[in-house]
């Protein structure tokens, strides 16, 4: 019993390191950022990584999200012919839930895994202590690019991710069920407001910031050679997850509080 | 390359433990102005450690290190970035950017560190390519595209780059065959003396050492056991550094790891 309570408890203590470390490692890089240089070209490149590259696998994704959404909200509501709220729930479920959610799941997978690949491939072949020697601060050139691309980039993504989602919604809304195309757009827009679309953006801006964190934290503190690499990559994608997740229910708890 | 007079690195009780397991354990030694020290010692008895130590990747736990007089353990994040400035490192595995290409690479430097524009800066390592015995055809390349031998003299060109006061050198001609070991040492002492720099290196090559080194120290269970001129090496009088010197199974150290 002893040993059982002794293991939950070096496993909240363990928790509370790792917390720890990862909030230092925040601090230190956007401490980082505090004096020059800076380096917009590896801003712009993150960017384009995170944000263009991802566009085919996040659009792919919300499209059948979308058109999912909308046969089985249609499944549900016409048990009790509630059928024409169809578009209003595929539209805020988009907005709020499903677009910076599936995005952030899926950018977390593509770029959070590359991004610890990458920079934990440095880290055990001595590229970021040669950084160092280079007089160039790691955290300043790998890290704080990384994580303002996050956090500028998941916003404008989910902003597509939303409207290729809802647009899946209504291909299958209208060509599968029978809606109206007019009836349909009309719906959509009725019970849509500001709040819904901004904060499900506020949500992909923290997202993008834990995708591109959780990244570089386990790529630039990965050990051990291609093993160390390996794991880091997973600690990445799974962590990020996690917190996506987590960070939603928060942030969404914040948001809609009455 | 002189000898030592007053020195321009001096490490006092140097320690240093990864979990219960010290490496280093109070090293104390001199690094003269435009001398070439050479650190041999076994693997895993803290050299890479010592030299990660001067250059403020790794924080010592005790200890002081002095550069030109200038307490640097406990440096702040602007002072080291200064500090580094001082300082070219070639790594044993080379450590070249993947992403960039070898100009970039030996560039990187001058470009990011002290904000060079970017055609100045590639002229500059067009002409320490050179120097290292590379074509400018090669500037183009990406490091993957090299053998390992030229990635060792890019990584030497990048070293000398910025023309630093210190250069440190870590297991220079590990993994190279012995004509291209010869070229790198060849290298090694031209760039050294054609700066007039300080240099510390780690080997295990006895063949680098005599070519490389104007003093010799032995790292040995986190200490320095002997230090001397290269000329005295093979009369060291320390059973220690004859075996380890002759490449010998049987002796001290042999035994100590038999023991351990």
């Amino acid at each position: 019993m002893l040993s059982f309570l002794a293991s939950i408890g070096a496993m909240f203590l363990a928790f509370l390191a790792a917390t720890g470390r990862i909030v230092l490692f925040t601090g230190q890089a956007i401490a980082a950022g505090a004096t020059p240089p800076y380096y917009p070209r590896l801003l712009l490149r993150q960017i384009v990584n995170i944000g263009y590259f991802s566009l085919p696998v996040v659009g792919l994704t919300a499209i059948f999200t979308g058109m999912v959404l909308a046969l089985q909200s249609y499944t549900g509501f016409s048990r009790f012919n509630a059928e024409g709220a169809v578009a209003t729930v595929v539209v805020l479920s988009m907005t709020r839930e499903l677009g910076p959610v599936i995005a952030g799941l899926m950018v977390a997978g593509r770029v959070g895994a590359a991004m610890a690949a990458e920079i934990g491939t440095m880290r055990v072949t001595d590229q970021i202590d040669a950084l160092t020697t280079l007089s160039t601060d790691p955290l300043r050139y790998l890290v704080l690019p990384r994580l303002v691309a996050g956090l500028l980039t998941l916003p404008a993504l989910v902003l597509v991710a939303d409207i290729i989602g809802v647009f899946g919604g209504y291909l299958v809304g209208t060509y599968k069920l029978g809606f109206a195309p007019h009836s349909y757009l009309q719906r959509t827009q009725d019970y849509l407001e500001t709040m819904d679309v901004v904060s499900g953006l506020i949500k992909a801006g923290v997202f993008g910031f834990i995708v591109a964190l959780m990244g570089c934290y386990h790529g630039y503190h990965s050990r051990g050679g291609a093993e160390g690499v390996g794991q880091a990559t997973t600690h990445a994608v799974v962590s990020a997850s996690i917190l996506i997740l987590v960070a939603n229910y928060l942030l969404t708890a914040a948001l809609f509080a009455r | 390359m002189s000898g030592v007079n007053r020195p321009k690195i001096a490490v006092r009780g140097l320690k240093k433990s990864f979990g219960p397991k010290r490496v280093l354990d109070g090293v104390d030694i001199d690094c003269g102005a435009g001398e070439s020290l050479v650190i041999i010692g076994g693997s895993g008895t803290g050299k890479s450690v010592f030299v990660k130590c001067i250059l403020g990747l790794l924080r010592p736990d005790a200890g002081s290190i002095r550069i030109d007089g200038e307490e640097t353990v406990g440096l702040g994040r602007a002072a080291r970035e200064r500090l580094m400035r001082k300082f070219g490192m070639l790594f044993q595995g080379s450590a070249l950017f993947d992403s960039l290409p070898v100009w970039e690479n030996v560039a990187f430097g001058l470009i990011q560190g002290r904000g060079m524009e970017r055609t100045r800066a590639r002229d500059i390592a067009m002409e320490k390519l050179a120097a290292v015995g590379l074509g400018a055809e090669v500037g183009e390349l990406r490091p993957a595209e090299l053998s390992g031998g030229m990635q060792k003299r890019v990584a030497l060109a990048r070293a000398i780059a910025a023309e630093p006061e210190i250069i440190f050198f870590d297991e220079p001609t590990t993994g190279l065959d012995p004509i291209m070991a010869d070229v790198i040492n060849h290298l090694i002492v031209k760039c050294v003396r054609g700066l007039g720099a300080t240099a510390i290196s780690i080997t295990h090559d006895m063949t680098s050492v005599r070519k490389i080194a104007d003093r010799v120290a032995m790292l040995h269970k986190g200490r320095i056991i002997w230090q001397g001129p290269t000329a005295e090496i093979d009369a060291s009088d320390n059973p220690f550094v004859d075996q380890f010197v002759h490449g010998r199974a049987e002796g001290p150290i042999a035994m100590e790891v038999r023991a351990g």
